[in-house]
């Protein structure tokens, strides 16, 4: 089976915070780091292939330095790493993001023969938007089930997960090949062994760029990309109200008064 | 077409370097240079010299359609079991005050199976013109098959604007309808607005864990699709007198195809409350010592009519389930009452509660972090005070 799994290297958000006199994002030591949530989506990708053999590869689109998320995914068990990146990409939004992967993907469809499945991330924590998972299934005209906590079962052909809804989770069966985006829930990530940082420093990444992918020079970058950003600007940050000390029938006592008179308790 | 520094304008202030997010603006010579290995475009910079206008952004699009052709607000209306979802009732709110201020129509659009009324229902509730898609197959949400009508509808209704809710469902499928259309998507919207002179959607959305907020457009594309947080926007309220029309679409089956199949639905919510819909939510972390004293949370969730949350440690611990879990890597709440009970404050869980109308939090450290965004901090330990708010509101 061969299994892509699309990453994103995004700023270890831990680190952004706010400085409260200037109201400006602290940056300071802000490391770049695989999207956690792409990290369950490689665990997954592994797990499978370790269970029904295959390969996974590693598609990430960006900067050149984006090189080391895809390095870190092979110390961890993939096979292989792609990284997608070319000065015509720059300003892509999600769609113009979206067309230029699966672009990426057909390149490696001819190299390979056939890919079977897809494995992203829910959502990046950057962006949060959870848009470009969805948009790649699209534009390759397979199916797509988003929000999987478990993969049940894979076969040649088809595949069965739980997908996490608002009040539960669906059972859904999928043909192959098609795309999933993967929650937290669904596995812990192993850590790098020695051997697969070894393995790592000296994988040799494939490079895919505008002159050797099959795309529509309108639909890349800024010019592709439909939504542009109007502004953006730091949020009124809440600041802290009454704290208050105190015996603990004093505290719940005004914690019942304030609760009561916000009028939210039917 | 890109990003530019105008050196004749730039007085070499550096508010620009403190205003980008990613590091990509460096002072040269006193003037900025922005590097764009790492610029994403996002224009905070733009923003902070809007004083000088020395950076600006140019963009030309491919987009071949002509926008005037695209008119009218709609709302995709989402149902589960033949109900329509609390979310949706936010959207026509929203969908009607914005379609208002364009002078457009709002029209509704509904998948389901057997829901006559709740499709005229959608009139009394602000809609001027309602599109059913009636059909068994509709009864269960369907990814290739919602994306396909909903499409079909933009192709032959050509909206402006789409608005759907930010929910399990909307986020799913959507971005499927807005690659098909080649739309321009904004996800998860806590702020809509018109720019009535040039027409367009103003979309505002928090990203990088809600420390940076930015509002998109798309200009060229339509239509302009926005998914809409839960809890943001005001429900529509229903008026009986209101008169509109409603457009019955039956579905060929034998049209749909639908590659994945739901094999089962198992709910799992423990309380009857979604936490994404829910006005109140009472939250446990770490401080709340072991699985037992979660009682106490539900509990008082339970008095309150509210939903239980939960911290990323409580979750790990297994105390309560993944769907519980409030921040970064668990669900975005903007209840109108958060209470967060032994949560001492990570920036990832503080980005999915933040907004929250009003949050109360009790913890033993008066240095928790929690208190910085708490409207209201009793400092005590969580497992004395809640039994003792809980007893207060029973006895009420």
């Amino acid at each position: 089976m061969n299994i892509v799994v699309c990453i994103k290297q995004v700023p270890g958000t831990t680190q952004v915070k706010i400085n409260p006199e200037t109201g400006t994002l602290i940056r300071d030591g802000v490391e770049a780091v695989v999207n956690p949530f792409d990290e369950y989506a490689i665990e997954e990708a592994i797990r499978i292939r370790e269970k029904v053999g295959g390969t996974v590869t590693v598609v990430t689109m960006g900067p050149p330095q984006a090189d080391a998320a895809l390095r870190s995914a092979i110390s961890v068990g993939a096979d292989e790493g792609v990284l997608v990146s070319d000065r015509a990409f720059a300003g892509s939004d999600t769609w113009a993001t979206s067309y230029t992967l699966t672009g990426a993907i057909r390149a490696l469809i001819k190299e390979k023969g056939k890919i079977d499945l897809i494995i992203c991330g829910k959502q990046a924590i950057d962006g949060d938007t959870a848009q470009v998972g969805p948009g790649v299934a699209e534009m390759l005209d397979i199916p797509f089930v988003a929000w999987v906590r478990k993969v049940e079962e894979v076969t040649d052909s088809s595949i069965k997960v739980e997908r996490l809804m608002e009040y539960g989770y669906d059972v859904v069966e999928m043909p192959l090949p098609g795309l999933i985006t993967v929650v937290k829930e669904i596995n812990e990530p192993r850590l790098a062994s020695l051997k697969g940082k070894m393995k790592a420093k000296s994988a040799v990444i494939k490079a895919l760029n505008t002159s050797n992918m099959e795309l529509d020079p309108e639909r890349i970058g800024l010019k592709g990309s439909p939504t542009q950003v109007f502004r953006s600007f730091v949020p009124e940050r809440k600041s802290g109200g009454e704290k208050i000390t105190g015996e603990v029938a004093e505290l719940a006592q005004k914690g019942f008064t304030v609760i009561q008179n916000l009028g939210v308790v039917k | 077409m890109g990003i530019k520094v105008h050196s004749d304008k730039c007085i070499g202030c550096s508010l620009c370097v403190k205003s980008c997010a990613l590091g990509a603006i460096s002072m040269a010579e006193k003037k900025a240079v922005i590097d764009m290995a790492k610029c994403n475009l996002c224009a905070a910079c733009v923003e902070s010299c809007k004083k000088f206008q020395a950076i600006t952004i140019t963009k030309e699009s491919s987009a071949k359609i002509n926008v005037s052709d695209y008119a009218n607000v709609a709302v995709f209306v989402e149902q589960h079991e033949g109900q329509v979802a609390g979310v949706s009732f936010e959207m026509l709110g929203e969908g009607r005050k914005l379609a208002d201020q364009l002078g457009e129509k709002l029209v509704a659009v509904l998948l389901g199976s057997g829901m006559d009324n709740a499709a005229t229902d959608l009139v009394k509730f602000g809609a001027d013109k309602v599109v059913y898609f009636d059909s068994p197959e509709l009864e269960k949400f369907r990814d290739d098959t919602y994306a396909a009508l909903v499409s079909q509808f933009v192709d032959e209704d050509k909206p402006a604007i789409l608005l759907a809710g930010a929910s399990a469902v909307g986020r799913s499928f959507i971005p499927k309808v807005a690659a098909r259309v080649w739309g321009g998507l904004t996800a998860d919207c806590t702020g809509l607005e018109i720019d009535t002179e040039r027409k367009l959607l103003l979309g505002t959305r928090p990203a990088f864990g809600g420390n940076l907020m930015a509002t998109i457009i798309a200009p060229h594309h339509r239509p302009q699709i926005a998914t809409v947080r839960h809890k943001v926007m005001k429900a529509a309220v229903r008026n009986d007198s209101r008169t509109g029309e409603v457009v019955v679409k039956k579905v060929d089956a034998s049209k749909i195809i639908e590659r994945t199949k739901i094999l089962d639905f198992v709910k799992e919510v423990e309380s009857t409350v979604n936490i994404t819909e829910a006005d109140i939510i009472v939250s446990g972390g770490r401080g709340m010592g072991k699985p037992e004293n979660f009682s106490l949370i539900r509990d008082l969730a339970e008095v309150l009519g509210g939903a239980v949350g939960a911290s990323r440690a409580a979750v790990d611990a297994g105390w309560i389930p993944y769907s519980h879990q409030v921040g970064q890597t668990g669900k975005t709440v903007c209840p109108k009452l958060y209470i967060a009970c032994g949560i001492s404050g990570s920036v990832q869980h503080m980005a999915g509660m933040q907004s929250s109308d009003f949050i109360i939090a009790i913890n033993k450290d008066p240095a928790a972090d929690i208190f910085q965004i708490a409207n209201l901090g009793l400092v005590g330990d969580a497992l004395q005070i809640l039994p003792e708010l809980t007893k207060a509101f029973k006895e009420r």
